[in-house]
């Protein structure tokens, strides 16, 4: 099974986020990137399946230099090999930019099924995967807490509002996943297999060898761009309650809550 | 583009959510600044006669695919037939909800209709004809205004709980217009369909949330959170570690790699504040922090602090808000 995983990578997700002077950026000198975790979870599941049916695991990233750090973090978990699109005309590319480049290149790896995060934590698009699918044509699955697949279909669990729904696709299909750590529990790298990382086939690509331009996908065919930023709105300072015991207090934010707040 | 406003309506068990009549609201106001009118797309099964009863919250047409085969939202099926749609009303806007099944439908929406996506949104604006749309980004430790270029449909999901609501208007009824769907053979199919019938309340769409965090010290404690919310009609969440723990199950978690919520009020318990817990509950309204660590970083973020043994509070305080809700 030729399984591709897309990858991102994100800031930590302890980091304090500071507004950079230009007012619609982020200041990024110093913080620490990771592979997202949600696209962590689809790296493990791509080895779970692997072990499953054979086959390769091939990451696939779109990025500046310092991605190939967590590419490499994918590699040393168990993936095979990696490709990385970096391309100056990529700077400042959007969702839509970027899914166009990542589909291409996915094509190329022809898979029989492409396995990514729901979401990253950085920006929360949330709509590479379900974007890669529309532009290969493939169905896609997404936001699964649990996965099965044959080989020739996925069979995974997406939780709604107030419930669950089991979906199945057809492969080749994109699956997309939720869940938490505690889900999936994705194996940390050995150190034999940080060593043998070292050796794995990674390479660059550029727009033009996906048979794109930055006019289809970079900064020239954005759509939409941030305009500004701006830090929540701070909470004023809250109240201690005082009271002499727990039951003094209990009444006390009661009473504040019904009379004063006006919430419960 | 025209200068009206398309929404997309999301309907379950043939009646349309909460989040649809927000979204509608939403759009109404926005076509009455740009002077347009609002239509709505509705897709489901056994709809039909339930899509008229949109205008009471503001639309003006609303088209109707209706067909069994569309019981359950299916990303394959469900976006062609809502992108003709789209391409028919020719809006100058497309807002939809960002629930679990908009947020899927927005992203491949807007892929094939080459056109932007703003997920998860808490406000648009409207100056000078032009859209723009705030959305909290690394979930909400920073915001984020979304400016679309010329010629470039604006998509926007909004993020349930926080758009105002129109007060219906009961007699207003919407024009319906069927459309009529020619599906292609979906690859994807739905093979499982549970809705829980406990009555729990969802964690994103919930007025009250009670959460627990390490200081709960085991699962059983939780059942002492489950009454307090039950009591104040709300969801009982939980922070990563608690569900790390395997004291709740990870459709709980709030946080960062969890749940963004925005309760009217949230209870935190025995949660010491880590900063991507706070970055799920922070733009709830109104916080009530329990820990028995004075000097706990959630305190900084709560409107009430109070510094007790929560497995002395919680019971007290239950008891007090029953008292509250039995007058």
């Amino acid at each position: 099974m030729n399984i591709v995983v897309l990858l991102k990578q994100t800031p930590d997700t302890e980091s304090v986020i500071r507004i950079a002077a230009d007012g619609k950026s982020i200041v990024t000198d110093d913080l620490k990137w990771v592979l997202n975790p949600y696209d962590e979870y689809a790296v493990e599941v791509a080895l779970r399946l692997k072990e499953q049916h054979g086959g390769t695991v091939s990451i696939l990233s779109w990025g500046p230099g310092r991605v190939v750090e967590s590419m490499r973090t994918a590699l040393a978990m168990g993936a095979d090999s990696g490709v990385l699109v970096d391309d100056p005309d990529m700077e400042g590319a959007d969702s839509l930019g970027v899914a166009k480049a990542l589909a291409a290149a996915a094509k190329q790896l022809n898979p029989d099924i492409v396995l990514c995060g729901s979401r990253a934590v950085d920006y929360d698009l949330g709509q590479r995967g379900a974007m890669v699918a529309e532009f290969l044509q493939w169905p896609h699955v997404a936001l699964a807490t649990s996965i099965e697949c044959d080989g020739s279909k996925v069979t995974i669990d997406r939780p709604i509002e107030g419930g669950k729904v089991t979906l199945q696709a057809d492969l080749p299909a994109l699956v997309t996943f939720g869940g938490s750590h505690g889900i999936w529990n994705p194996r940390y790298a050995s150190l034999p297999g940080i060593m043998k990382a070292k050796k794995k086939p990674l390479e660059t690509k550029k727009l033009a060898d996906l048979g794109l331009s930055g006019a289809e996908c970079g900064a020239e065919a954005i759509k939409m761009r941030t305009a500004s930023m701006e830090m929540p709105p701070q909470r004023a300072p809250g109240r201690i309650i005082e009271g002499a015991d727990a039951a003094a207090k209990a009444k006390e934010v009661a009473r504040e809550l019904h009379e004063k707040a006006k919430v419960i | 583009m025209g200068n009206s406003v398309c929404v997309i309506a999301e309907f379950r068990g043939g009646n349309f959510r909460r989040v649809s009549s927000e979204v509608a609201s939403e759009g109404r106001r926005i076509a009455d600044v740009l002077g347009g009118s609002l239509c709505a797309v509705a897709v489901g099964s056994g709809i039909s006669g339930k899509a008229a009863d949109l205008g009471a919250y503001g639309v003006d047409k609303v088209y109707v695919a209706d067909d069994p085969s569309l019981e359950h939202y299916v990303a394959e099926t469900y976006v062609p037939v809502i992108a003709e749609i789209v391409k028919k009303c020719d809006p100058a806007v497309v807002i939809l909800p960002a629930s679990v099944d908009g947020k899927d439908l927005g992203a491949r929406l807007a892929a094939r209709l080459d056109a932007a996506l703003a997920q998860d949104c808490i406000q648009i604006s409207c100056e000078g004809g032009a859209i723009t749309a705030k959305r909290p980004i690394f979930a909400g430790k920073t915001l984020a205004w979304c400016q679309w270029e010329n010629n470039s449909l604006p998509i926007i999901s909004c993020r349930p709980n926080v758009m105002d609501c129109l007060v219906p208007m009961a007699d207003r009824k919407a024009e319906v217009e069927k459309v009529e769907v020619a599906l292609p053979t979906p690859r994807t199919r739905v093979t499982g369909f549970e809705l829980d019938t406990s009555g729990k309340v969802e964690l994103t769409e919930a007025g009250v949330i009670v959460s627990g965090g390490r200081g709960m010290k085991g699962a059983e404690n939780f059942a002492m959170l489950e009454e307090l919310a039950r009591t104040l009609g709300g969801a009982v969440g939980a922070t990563r570690s608690a569900v790390d723990a395997g004291w709740r199950p990870h459709s709980d978690q709030v946080g960062q790699t969890g749940k963004v919520v925005n309760p009217n009020l949230y209870i935190a318990a025995g949660i010491s504040g880590a900063i991507q817990h706070l970055a799920g509950m922070g733009s709830s309204k109104f916080v009530v922090a329990v820990n028995k660590d004075p000097e706990a970083p959630i305190f900084s973020k709560a409107d009430l602090g109070v510094v007790e043994d929560l497995f002395n509070f919680i019971p007290a305080f239950t008891e007090e808000v029953k008292k509250i809700k039995s007058t």
